[in-house]
């Protein structure tokens, strides 16, 4: 008697997250949907039907254009970048050199900062003027001889969304290394200590044994990593504001709807993130729940 | 076989190189160092900058060191953002403590009580945590306007615990799952029911993953832009929206914006310094192996 108070005790317990959930994550995203089929320009809202309209335009919107092609460069500058790195440090730190708690610390504290630190600190390190007024690493690499890597960091043309790649990945690698660093130690020593034994160069060992461990880690992060990617947008705003060579469909969501009041087109743009995300997330929520279940 | 060359007593965590190339692993250190370096090259710009005199700063001289140590620009950058600091604390601590409690609950139940249709909900809740909040903005600001609570902080705060729930229901769930299910049970046997076996068995084990889930929380919510930017209006406006305001303005110069930064990223610093082991987990938590 007193389990099946229980029981409904129990899901009294849970139903007020459950319902805020179902309301503020799955009745707002149907909500943008029905915006986005709508023609509600300005401040009243009209939820005129106009059926995949809007959706058509973006795809014939040459902005939009540009916030797909720097959404594309930025992942890969982000997610190539932090993993080769991530990786890279994961190995030094698990050579078991001293001070490596240190050094672990070191690559991970930008993970507390917001990105909105990051971005306007990165602003100034990544000043893009030149001659007399040059300064932050434009300024060091001239000081240090490396006149050919100064550059013009987020305003190169076609290629300047890379460099608030650069800032992602200062901010989000140690992550990567926190995973990778997690695998490697996940690895038993005997599998290590058994190929040296039959003379195994390391190169091999970290070819043919540890590297394809570390394979669902690496998936996993991509995973994230790709769909933060998907995200950006606090960042790229600190670093330089609104400037339509470094829009990315998170901006120009915020731009059109709150300063534009084209707010179907913004649902729009809402709509299709999201889509984009539940490409990589439902596949990866329903494999790690899998598998969690299984153990 | 060349076995010989390897010790199989070598208790290094990591490749176990053999003798010959003890110095070999030396040469590790330079590109750990390196490294540390371009992760460090920010904060050192930061600091310096932060410390300099308003007559020193100039950005052909932003590499060198103050010649004394001086606060004009802390003073002038905590002028500046001190409502918004203040306007944080206030939208932040509230918000960790209410989604991890809410957290809490969800996740004992979750582990502990799972009712028919749980397995369903739970992917249902965490699908929350992933979503571009783009794809929800509109709705919620005209959500808030309805109820009033656009504008404010308390609007704020009710955001931050609601889209705070999937993690912090996770992070809970999985470590009450590693709690042995025999003491529950035992509980149950004494006739301690629901309630009673999450406030005498469970509660008082959780202290660690309040840490966890808080810390996290705070650090989330403190460094959030998109929702405070979106949702409040200028004098409620938290600190990441008054700092990004303040680099965007002409009027502000730079050393006091670097002062500024250095202000806001503070807080979840101090977290990060003194608590980094549980902020470690959560950041696990939020890869969902936990």
């Amino acid at each position: 008697m007193t389990k099946n108070r229980d029981s409904i005790l129990s899901v009294l317990l849970v139903s007020p997250s459950i319902l805020a959930i179902f309301i503020f994550v799955y009745g707002f995203i149907a909500w943008s949907v029905r915006v986005s089929l709508s023609s509600w320009k300005g401040l009243t809202p009209d939820y005129t039907f106009v059926g995949l309209q809007n959706y058509l335009e973006l795809f014939k919107d040459p902005r939009f254009h540009i916030d797909i092609r720097n959404t594309v460069i930025f992942t890969l500058v982000f997610v190539v970048g932090s993993l080769v790195l991530g990786i890279t440090l994961a190995i030094l730190l698990d050579q078991g050199l001293r001070g490596e708690s240190f050094f672990r610390s070191v690559f991970l504290f930008p993970m507390a900062i917001s990105y909105i630190v990051t971005g306007v600190v990165w602003r100034w390190l990544m000043n893009p003027a030149m001659g007399s007024r040059m300064s932050g690493l434009n300024l060091l690499f001239s000081n240090m001889g490396l006149d050919f890597l100064v550059n013009q960091w987020h305003l190169t043309p076609y290629w300047g969304i890379a460099a608030i790649g650069l800032a992602a990945i200062w901010q989000m690698s140690g992550y990567t290394m926190a995973l990778y660093l997690a695998g490697l130690r996940g690895i038993p020593p005997e599998l290590r200590e058994a190929a040296q034994v039959d003379g195994a160069s390391e190169f091999y060992i970290y070819r043919h044994i540890i590297f394809p461990l570390l394979a669902p880690i690496t998936l996993s992060a991509m995973i994230i990593l790709g769909h933060m990617s998907l995200k950006v947008f606090d960042l790229i705003i600190a670093v330089a504001g609104k400037q339509i060579q470094l829009d990315v469909p998170a901006i120009y969501m915020w731009q059109t709807t709150f300063d534009g009041l084209f707010f179907a087109r913004g649902a729009s743009i809402g709509i299709l993130l999201l889509l984009s995300v539940a490409v990589l997330i439902i596949p990866y929520l329903r494999y790690t729940l899998r598998t969690e279940a299984e153990v | 076989m060349s076995a010989t060359t390897t010790p199989l007593t070598n208790k290094s965590a990591g490749l176990g190189f053999p003798k010959l190339k003890f110095r070999a692993k030396h040469l590790l250190y330079l590109p750990l160092l390196l490294m540390a370096v371009f992760y460090l090259l920010p904060v050192y710009v930061m600091l310096i900058t932060g410390f300099k005199g308003f007559e020193e700063v100039s950005l052909r001289t932003m590499w060198d060191l103050p010649s004394t140590i001086r606060f004009d620009n802390f003073v002038e950058a905590y002028k500046n953002l001190a409502p918004a600091l203040w306007n944080s604390f206030n939208m932040v601590i509230p918000a960790a403590l209410i989604s991890s409690f809410l957290g809490s609950l969800n996740g004992f139940v979750l582990a502990k009580w799972k009712f028919r249709g749980a397995d369903i909900i739970f992917p249902l809740i965490l699908f929350g945590m992933f979503i571009p909040y783009q794809s929800i903005l509109i709705p919620l600001v005209e959500f808030m306007r309805s109820i009033n609570l656009y504008g404010g902080l308390p609007g704020l705060v009710l955001t931050h615990v609601i889209y705070g729930i999937p993690i912090t229901t996770l992070t809970f769930r999985n470590y009450y799952a590693t709690v042995p299910k025999e003491l529950v049970e035992a509980g149950r046997m004494d006739g301690t029911g629901l309630l009673g076996s999450y406030w005498y068995i469970l509660l008082p084990l959780s202290l660690p993953s309040f840490v966890v889930v808080i810390i996290w929380q705070f650090t989330s919510a403190w460094n959030d832009f998109l929702f405070a930017v979106v949702l409040t209006s200028p004098s409620n406006w938290p600190i990441t929206v008054a700092l990004n305001n303040m680099a965007g303005s002409q009027i502000i110069a730079w050393n006091v914006q670097m002062a500024g930064s250095l202000l806001a990223a503070l807080p979840t610093l101090f977290i990060y310094i003194f608590l980094g082991r549980y902020f470690l987990r959560g950041l696990m938590a939020g890869a969902l192996k936990g």
